[in-house]
């Protein structure tokens, strides 16, 4: 018995080294980590791809005639000199101007209000409700909804005007969203000083939680703006122009052409994917507009995605 | 104001008993429900069968007390007695919480706090309040001084206003060359006494403060109770402490809440048990709760 | 009040109700701030009823107008002609839905496991932003990378025995994914009533259902598309309904990681210690713990993701390999129409929508049969995601 015990003993203290020092050889979990890690090395494998496709494609486009192509228009031939995304641009722009003008005001004043004045009652149920299914309606559904409104009752007009008030409802709830999660992060001891103090509410969120908020705020807003420029579908639905738009003479801050026909980036690009079948030059052209359009949504995502880092970092 | 003695145990009976009241007139028979005479001139609350509740939930029950100017009045009592609650109330910072609702009568120098006409902006400014979180505002030590006066419209004279709230608040020689410094930068309890100064320079009739040191060290506590001394010949302050030894050290009155268990519900609910001289309520109290409490065999 | 006057009060201390009442300006303007406050607030209910307006008002003439012989076994969506063939774009949705979520969900899923679970501080801060970038990347970008890589570079190297490889690798891990299921489901307790028995018969059979079909539509899909899909009506463009459907994949990645990561970072740290301190090694403890304990939030993410991808145009309009009008397909090696990329074709085009007779409410019909399938399943993701929350 006893030498079977020391056997034992033995044996089990030969192993529990084994057991600690044998982390290296954990074949099962490090099979699974590498699993997991290939998971992201594919999704990373598909951005850098995409960036490498999009980049050779447009690249020459973009070195051989850079301003001409900010300037040019669509054109019918992919040869054309003034081929290029002027128009796009201003289109887009002006989708900026409209989301800039009716989502954020509206979005993060009715951010304000569920936080902060509604009671739970059913209208604000309702409210938060509508808010929520709003954010999951695919965006192709919103282009129905300006096309009803703003094109089939006014004899088939597709205007900058629809297309621009389509996205500003689009991302409305993305603004209200985000807006109302960073009012929400304001701290109740700041809210119960400033009313300590005979502070109105008003007084309470124009000097505590829009300022302590603003960080977020501002978040959320880039976000959803760099969201109205990429979106393409609602667009389409309202009948941007994909092939062919004839040169305006005024600029690009004219007001007169939000109530034109129009085009913009995205559509720019879907156009001459389109024409690419017909013609190959669009194929490089489309990759060109891309480049010029991800730089503007990547640069917004990362300031939108910095900025919030920074807040929740010290803010702890 | 017709009220007390039929609404059952109630404080004010058994410590009027002990006492002759001076003269009072017919229409207010119990008008001075203390252990020493008040000038009715000098009464600032009058609280009487006062509950808020939560909901349907009663979390303080049938509360009568009055409290006179210029002294310092000390809520004490086991945590969940509703100290806090009562404090809040006076200057309806409950009115915050969506379902709290307050019954009873709270007069505020002959106004009835309650009444749906008051603005509880209007009590605020009147009726300041410092919290138990020294809570900064996230601006420059002016900006947070001056932030009362701005918001009630003030616009000229507000370094003045600056500069004495934090005097008053002995934080001036502190601060005085870093004004424009962010208030997160200071010290806890110099963050105290700057929520001092910022109530203070509303120019507020009423100071509350709840548990105002029990974020602090024992030094910025002695700077707070000192301070709280110095000013109370302008001020009227109420203060709800857990700490007894400081509610011994720096208030004339005190006023101890307990809390009953309701057996059916499992719910407890808090009730003011004594309110007396602090001296008498730590030396002789009247009741036996209070002084199973102050002897420490609960709380 | 007039049970408070206290004669003896001096007049110097008794206030007036009126020094207590604020001025009425203010209480005006609070008041109208409150009301603008409120008003925009109402926009959201506004919008969803104008929403589910317009798409009711012109669905409900194309349902009373349509003749219901057209809906159904036309073998073709050609709205311009009348002939509305439902089949059509829902298999080619279906088709999509299937291959964009199996890329989708594994990468998506396995991303967010490893960032939760195994990236230190500095990892994380490399690859997250990968998935940060690639959630901004606007879908006609991923358009135009699945007409001009992934169906060339991918999907038309995709041979015959190439597909047959591929659905044996899908097949494994579906098998895989059962034997778990029936494992863990064997492991509990004994003590099980009818009802729970007749439950896990159902969803057994399901399971194999499911299985049987996938084969079967592997093996008849492998080698489709060879030949070319063209035909009589439509302008042969290259793009296949894979190509689009993995560009959708991609798309959707960050947005199944991100909601996956959200429910496994709400599992308590208690939960994963407890495992470690009984001496469980990492990969038992993700696997046995923390998975499912977040199993709620990550069905979650199938189904939100799912409800994200059934509504995504841009790709499948771009990628899909037809315009205009499509064919019945069951294969993702040949054109076809999704729904959405069934509108997208509707309005484009010079006469954008003026077509024959229902062809403007065909498109509203479509939309609202699409509205009715996202806001199903988002309701049921909610559920999921409040299942998380609630638990902890």
């Amino acid at each position: 018995m006893a030498l079977s015990t020391i056997g034992g003993n033995g044996r089990t203290t030969a192993r529990v080294d084994a057991e600690i020092y044998r982390q290296g050889r954990d074949l099962k979990g490090r099979g699974f980590q590498y699993l997991l890690l290939s998971a992201l090395f594919l999704a990373s494998l598909f951005l850098i791809t995409l960036l490498i496709q999009v980049l050779t494609d447009g690249w020459p486009v973009l070195s051989e005639r850079f301003v001409d192509f900010f300037t040019g228009t669509l054109r019918s031939r992919s040869s054309d000199d003034a081929l290029g995304i002027g128009q796009g641009l201003a289109g887009t722009f002006w989708i900026a101007i409209f989301v800039i003008a009716l989502s954020f005001p509206i979005g993060i004043a009715a951010a304000v209000y569920l936080e902060e004045y509604a009671s739970e009652n059913f209208i604000t149920s309702v409210i938060d409700v509508a808010i929520r299914n709003l954010a999951g309606v695919p965006s192709v559904v919103y282009g129905l909804l300006g096309l009803a409104l703003f094109v089939a009752t006014r004899d088939g007009n597709s205007t900058l005007f629809a297309g621009g008030v389509t996205l500003a409802i689009l991302v409305l709830p993305i603004v209200v969203i985000t807006a109302a999660e960073a009012i929400r992060a304001v701290p109740s001891s700041l809210r119960e000083g400033a009313y300590g103090v005979g502070a109105t509410q008003w007084d309470v969120i124009r000097t505590q939680i829009l300022p302590y908020a603003a960080p977020g705020i501002l978040t959320g807003t880039l976000l959803s703006l760099a969201r109205a420029i990429g979106e393409a579908a609602p667009l389409i639905l309202v009948g941007a122009i994909t092939d062919r738009l004839a040169p305006r003479g005024d600029g690009l801050l004219s007001l007169d052409q939000i109530f034109d026909r129009f085009t913009a980036m995205p559509i720019v690009i879907v156009g001459w994917v389109q024409e690419s079948g017909r013609d190959q030059g669009f194929g490089p052209a489309a990759g060109a507009a891309i480049v010029v359009l991800l730089v503007f949504v990547i640069l917004m995502n990362s300031i939108a995605v910095t900025l919030r880092n920074r807040f929740e970092k010290k803010r702890g | 104001m017709a009220n007390t003695t039929d609404t059952g145990v109630s404080v004010t009976d058994e410590t009027t008993s002990d006492i002759t009241v001076e003269a009072p007139t017919a229409a207010a028979p119990e008008a001075a429900p203390a252990s020493t005479p008040v000038d009715p001139a000098d009464l600032v609350f009058d609280v009487s069968d006062l509950s808020v509740y939560y909901g349907d939930f009663r979390a303080v029950r049938d509360v009568n007390m009055t409290v006179e100017r210029n002294q310092i009045t000390a809520l004490i009592g086991p945590s969940g007695c509703g100290k806090s609650t009562v404090l809040r109330s006076f200057n309806r910072m409950n009115d915050l919480i969506p379902t709290a609702r307050v019954t009873g009568d709270l007069i505020y120098r002959g106004v009835d706090l309650y009444d749906p006409r008051v603005d509880p902006v209007e009590v605020r400014r009147r009726i300041g309040m410092v919290f138990q979180k020294p809570n900064p505002f996230p601006k420059s030590i002016y900006d947070n001084v001056a932030y009362g006066p701005r918001i009630a419209g003030q616009k000229k004279g507000l370094d003045e206003v600056v500069e004495s709230s934090l005097r008053k608040a002995a934080l001036w020689d502190e601060v005085k060359d870093r004004l424009g410094d962010s208030a997160i930068g200071l010290s806890g309890g110099q963050q105290q006494r700057l929520s001092i100064a910022r109530a203070i320079a509303t120019q507020p009739e009423v100071l509350l403060m709840d548990e105002p040191c029990s974020a602090l060290d024992p030094i910025a506590t002695a700077r707070i109770e000192e301070l709280m001394a110095e000013i109370k010949s302008e001020y009227t302050i109420l203060i709800v402490t857990h700490n007894m030894q400081q509610a011994a050290r720096v208030s004339d009155r005190t006023a101890f809440f307990s809390v009953e268990l309701d057996e059916h519900n499992d719910r407890r609910t808090g009730l003011l048990v004594e309110y007396t001289d602090t001296a008498k309520l730590f030396s002789n109290p009247d009741d036996e709760r209070t002084e199973n409490y102050i002897t420490g065999r609960f709380g | 009040m007039s049970d408070i006057t206290v004669p003896t009060r001096s007049s110097g201390t008794t206030l007036s109700l009126d020094a207590l009442s604020g001025p009425a300006a203010r209480a005006r303007k609070e008041g109208a701030i409150k009301a603008v406050f409120f008003l925009a607030a109402t926009v959201s209910i506004i919008v969803s009823a104008a929403i589910v307006w317009s798409l009711v008002r012109e669905a409900w003439v194309f349902i009373t107008e349509v003749e219901w012989a057209n809906t159904w076994g036309q073998n073709g969506w050609f709205p311009r002609q009348g002939l509305y063939d439902m089949p059509t774009l829902l298999v080619a949705s279906l088709i999509v839905t299937v291959i964009s979520m199996l890329v989708a969900g594994p990468i998506g899923l396995g991303s967010a496991i490893y960032l939760s679970e195994y990236a230190s501080r500095r990892t994380r801060s490399i690859l997250k932003p990968v998935l940060e970038v690639l959630a901004g990347v606007p879908s006609v970008v991923l358009g135009f990378f699945a007409l001009f890589f992934l169906s060339p570079q991918i999907v038309e190297r995709i041979s015959r025995s190439g597909w047959l490889i591929i659905g044996a690798v899908i097949l494994t891990g579906y098998v895989a994914m059962m034997v778990i299921w029936v494992r863990r489901t064997l492991q509990r307790e004994a003590s099980t009533s009818a009802a729970q028995m007749f439950t896990r018969i159902i969803v057994l059979t399901l399971f194999v259902l499911v299985g049987l079909v996938m084969v079967w539509w592997i093996l008849r899909t492998a080698g489709s598309g060879d030949a070319g899909a063209a035909n009589f009506f439509q302008v042969k463009r290259s793009g296949q309904l894979a190509a689009a459907s993995i560009g959708v994949g991609i798309l959707t990645i960050p947005l199944v990681a991100s909601i996956s990561e959200d429910a496994l970072a709400s599992v308590p740290r208690e939960l994963r210690e407890a495992s470690a301190g009984l001496g469980a090694r990492k990969v038992t403890t993700t696997t046995q713990i923390v998975l499912p304990a977040a199993v709620s939030g990550i069905v979650a993410a199938f189904i939100i993701g799912v409800s994200r991808v059934i509504g995504e145009t841009m790709v499948v309009f771009m990628a899909g390999g037809a315009a205009d009008a499509a064919r019945f397909t069951d294969s993702p090696f040949e054109g076809g129409l999704t729904m959405t990329a069934g509108m997208a074709s509707l309005a484009t085009g010079t006469d954008n929508v003026v077509g024959e007779g229902l062809t403007f409410q065909s498109l509203y019909f479509v939309g609202f049969v699409l509205f009715l399938i996202t806001l199903t399943l988002n309701v049921i993701g909610a559920r999921f995601v409040r299942n998380v929350r609630e638990k902890y």
